[in-house]
């Protein structure tokens, strides 16, 4: 450095020109000139994004879910959109993996511009960038989750759950199990965060503290779950609660399979999907998943009422018609959701007037049980109903029930109907 | 460091610090993330290219520092301490944090040679996940925590965005490492770390302590590392297993493969390649109008295969790597320049 004198004159001038080249062209402009300058949203699309486990350990679970919500939004487009706006849908790949939504997140926010998030996909990804997205002021709808972290309208003005949450699923599980199978050892098989946490935090509520004979625990960065099934096994447990991704529950399942262990599965929305099960567990699955129980908050894939049928024909003529799923009824009902919000938002839609709508119950989604979505309340839905698997078919039984004040209550409200062929903001 | 060098060092980061104030606030955190990449790239590079020692376990320090700085941020954070303190302490405890740990691995790997000292440290990167779970009330399982971490300071209020901030702490970190780094290599110490690379008994027989500087090589590379991972969690206010993964490990050593082993410029190189190129290949499966299933499963995975591709193609054009093509090309054209003046006079 110290032989530096005769080309100090040169480093110097040079850095300077460099900083003057750096003040004259910091004047970046955003372009456009639209009259409210919204970001995402012209005056003939808006652009909405999402972070979602195209690859990863959750994928083959949840991957088909962005692309049923891009074809209910394709449908929309094509129908003349919302307000004569058409929603473009942006999906960012995050693996699964906290640290990539933080980096497709700010992109989303920072780079493309969106206008909203809607539908991030994950509890560990998506708290990640929870603070982030609320700093910024990025609405944050309908996060595929059922953390109860989403239901913070104090902290989190932006951010507005979907899901059921998981509390209210568990406590709802519980209290059945009570009632079906009142003398078995209940356990529990959950994912080592807020999932597992929160759906712990529901079954022992109703079944006491000291309710579940055995709680394991796995994490996603890891695929053998042999250890914890075996310890399930071992403690005698015949009913067992799943908070687990669609691909851990047929792990769970399929492993204890092969230890010769046939318990009762009583498994959270998020991860009891059966068609989806049965593409991770193959042949084995009509005999492996005979009897399994799962708790869903939406029309069930295997009906016909009217939401399942326009569901289909989209799935149809918009999505290459893949098989049809839960995954499909989710992601459809993910985007008719927003659909509802933005055309609630009115002709000029703005970041604020988004939130607004959804809070004073634009949103009516297509669901079996109501939104709690209001000022002081942030949660997606209120309730589940229980299915069964029997013969390959999985169907509702019983009644929709909602969790309120430390309860379980029958729900007797009816569902959405399909209008104006499922385009919000028509007459 | 030589005078052209220092030059060139001096103008690249009066030029990368001017980019913040041109960049928009995406472009930053990249920036951000380069100099944080480049810590531990830096180290790594002088651990494998200079002392010989191959180590699939960079990623596992870099988790640590991660850890050491959410642990301090968050205590800080607790005891209402702001500021300047809550900026340099937390970054001081990652560094010391995977020194320890660097030190305890280095003891044990210095015995070791080669693919034994790979599948040591491989062994630190697959364990944890594993750890992270098993303690998961402290560290948080797969969420990992969430960290507090000093905002952007009031005098700066309406300046700039908070990444711009962020770039600047990760660019001054990054520049005081490649210093310190650049300084070790030329140092007495620097040529230590050759000698034991190119032939332990040699080595030792001229006098050089080879136990003791392969344990020091490897404590300093894991000090950077260290301070990549404490700028990591500054940058994204969390740490995680899932950002530490087994193929972020590999991908620093290929960061290092292709950049050019063992020179600090190549380091850089490979820092901004293994941020640029994911986004690159992003938004060219986007420009190809794939099928946008196809697209979407490409967006992930291509990325992986492009850079063993790249990889397995550096290693046959350019086995210096890019660095290595550089200064190649630099030689040449002196060399043309030279040959001409010498022609001219009669």
């Amino acid at each position: 450095m110290m032989t530096l004198k005769r080309n100090r004159l040169l480093a110097i001038v040079g850095a300077t020109s460099v900083l003057a080249l750096a003040a004259c062209s910091s004047s970046t402009g955003n372009g456009g000139g639209e009259p409210a300058d919204v970001p995402g949203v012209t005056d003939t699309t808006v652009t909405i994004g999402t972070h979602q486990p195209l690859t990863g350990p959750a994928a083959a679970g949840f991957a088909s879910v962005s692309a049923a919500a891009k074809a209910y939004f394709d449908y929309i487009n094509d129908n003349g959109g919302i307000n004569g706006r058409t929603i473009e849908f942006v999906v960012k790949d995050d693996g699964y993996n906290p640290a990539n939504t933080q980096t497709v997140v700010r992109d989303l926010v920072l780079q493309e511009d969106v206008f909203a998030l809607i539908g991030g996909l994950g509890t560990p990804t998506h708290s990640s960038v929870l603070d982030f997205l609320n700093d910024n002021e990025v609405p944050d709808l309908f996060v595929a989750s059922g953390s109860g972290m989403w239901d913070q309208p104090e902290k989190y003005p932006y951010t507005f759950g979907y899901n059921s949450d998981y509390v209210t699923e568990s406590a709802i599980l519980a209290d059945y199990a009570q009632k079906e199978f009142p003398d078995a050892k209940y356990c529990l098989f959950g994912q080592d965060d807020d999932f597992g946490d929160d759906f712990e935090a529901g079954l022992t509520e109703i079944l006491g503290e000291d309710g579940l004979a055995a709680s394991e625990r796995y994490s996603v960065a890891n695929q053998d779950v042999v250890a914890q099934i075996s310890a399930m096994k071992a403690a005698g447990c015949e009913v067992n609660f799943l908070a687990s991704i669609n691909a851990f529950t047929a792990l769970g399942v399929g492993t204890a399979a092969k230890l010769g262990y046939f318990p009762q599965w009583m498994s959270s929305s998020s991860g009891g999907d059966y068609q989806t099960l049965a593409g991770f567990l193959g042949e084995a699955a009509p005999q492996l998943l005979e009897g399994f129980i799962s708790t869903f908050y939406l029309s069930m894939a295997s009906g016909d009422d009217e939401w399942i049928t326009l569901f289909r024909e989209v799935n149809e003529k918009y999505n290459g018609g893949v098989e049809f799923d839960g995954n499909q009824v989710y992601g459809m009902t993910m985007a008719y959701m927003f659909a509802e919000a933005l055309a609630g938002a009115g002709e000029n839609p703005t970041r604020e007037s988004l939130v607004e709508a959804v809070q004073n119950g634009s949103v009516k989604g297509t669901g079996i049980v109501p939104l709690g979505f209001s000022e002081s309340d942030h949660s997606g839905a209120l309730g589940v109903q229980l299915s069964i698997v029997k013969d390959t078919v999985q169907a509702y039984f019983g009644t929709p029930y909602v969790y309120e004040d430390g309860s379980v209550v029958v729900y007797e409200g009816e569902q959405p109907a399909v209008t104006n062929k499922g385009i919000p903001g028509g007459k | 460091m030589s005078r052209t060098t220092a030059i060139l060092a001096a103008v690249g980061f009066v030029l990368v610090v001017a980019l913040t104030f041109v960049f928009e606030p995406f472009r930053n955190f990249q920036l951000a993330t380069i100099a944080a990449y480049l810590c531990a790239v830096g180290g790594l590079t002088m651990l494998t290219g200079v002392n010989g020692q191959l180590s699939l376990g960079h990623a596992a320090l870099m988790a640590c520092g991660a850890y050491c700085y959410a642990f301090t941020a968050n205590a800080l954070g607790e005891a209402e301490i702001d500021g300047v303190l809550l900026l340099v302490l937390p970054l001081v405890a990652a560094v010391v944090g995977s020194a320890i740990l660097g030190f305890v691995i280095g003891i044990a790997g210095a015995r070791l040679h080669g693919p034994y000292l790979a599948g040591v440290t491989l062994a630190v990167v697959l364990a944890l996940p594993a750890f992270t779970s098993t303690f998961s009330n402290v560290f948080g399982g797969d969420m990992g925590l969430w960290v507090t971490v000093a905002r952007k300071p009031e005098g700066l209020e309406g300046r700039g965005s908070t990444e711009m901030f962020q770039a600047w702490v990760a660019i001054a970190c990054a520049a005081l490492v490649l210093l310190l780094l650049q300084n070790l290599l030329r140092s007495n110490f620097g040529r230590q770390m050759r000698a034991v690379r190119d032939n332990e008994v040699a080595a030792s027989i001229s006098g050089i302590n080879v136990y003791r500087t392969k344990v020091v090589a490897f404590t300093v590379s894991s000090a950077a590392a260290g301070i990549g991972g404490g700028l990591l969690a500054f940058i994204t206010q969390s740490a995680s297993p899932g950002a530490y993964s087994l193929i972020f490990s590999l991908f620093l050593l290929m960061a290092a493969v292709i950049g050019g082993i063992g020179t600090l410029a190549g380091a850089i190189w490979g820092s901004v390649l293994l941020v640029l190129l994911p986004e690159a290949i992003g938004s060219l499966t986007k420009s190809l109008s794939l099928p946008p299933e196809v697209a979407q499963r490409l967006d992930g995975n291509l990325a992986i295969a492009l850079f063993g591709i790249v990889l397995v193609l550096v290693v046959i054009i350019a086995p210096h790597g890019i660095q290595g093509l550089v200064t190649k090309t630099w030689r040449r054209l002196q060399a043309r320049g030279t040959l001409q003046s010498v022609s001219i006079p009669k």
